[in-house]
């Protein structure tokens, strides 16, 4: 089980801060096309992921089961 | 040092943490809730968090002023949560040994945040509101990610 945590408009978009993804092992592309297809009304453009609280600079990267993914909209901080 | 809270921020508190003897200034940047933005006007803010990601970020900001202005001490507080106007947001202290670092540093902080530190915040305005994405307006992400030269 991947837990995949959601913020800000797309957390309030999806009405719910986590989703969860029910494999073994997974790449961020793939895990992202099948958040895509379970929350079709969530939009990913320009999304940025994080696996254990890194940024993403692969996207073959793969992610275990225990991983927790985050997807960050572009930040406005400050 | 490098904290997300959901109370009003001590900003002498932060100064305190980057007080030292070998310091011979100390710069604060401040960022407080602004009412209009062109013609739009604020009501107030939400900010959301992804906590223990933006605090390490955070730390990674220090860590980077710390390694291009070898003396410099950094503290940074950002709030979370309803902002009403003029509401401190975030404050930045960086001290070091010569005034000119401390402002350099300061600045290379508040630019950092607004590019790597997950936080978000939403706009309530009269007739709407809107979680609010790239403020700098020039920084994009056509692969779904920050380049590498962002996260540096």
């Amino acid at each position: 089980m991947i837990k995949v945590l959601l913020f800000a408009g797309l957390q309030e978009k999806a009405g719910k801060a986590e989703v969860s993804i029910n494999r073994e092992s997974i790449s961020v592309t793939k895990l992202i096309e099948e958040i895509r297809a379970n929350e079709p009304n969530l939009d990913l453009t320009n999304v940025m992921v994080a696996v254990n609280e890194e940024f993403v600079n692969q996207p073959e990267q793969i992610v275990k089961s225990g991983d927790t993914v985050a997807l960050l909209p572009p930040v406005s901080g400050g | 040092m490098y904290t997300i809270t959901k109370e009003p921020i001590r900003t002498n508190k932060v100064i305190e943490n980057v007080i030292h003897p070998d310091a011979g200034a100390v710069n604060t940047f401040i960022g407080t809730v602004r009412e209009l933005t062109g013609e739009k006007r604020t009501l107030f803010l939400e900010y959301d968090a992804y906590v223990p990601m933006a605090e390490k970020k955070l730390e990674e900001i220090g860590a980077e002023i710390q390694d291009r202005w070898k003396d410099a001490r950094v503290s940074i507080v950002h709030r979370i949560g309803r902002l009403d106007i003029s509401d401190i947001a975030v404050v930045i202290a960086v001290s070091t040994p010569h005034r000119a670092d401390s402002f350099a540093a300061s600045r290379h902080a508040i630019e950092r945040i607004k590019e790597i530190v997950p936080i978000w915040k939403k706009e309530h305005w009269e007739d709407g509101e809107e979680w609010i994405g790239d403020q700098l307006e020039r920084t994009e992400y056509p692969t779904g990610k920050p380049k590498e030269e962002h996260l540096k």
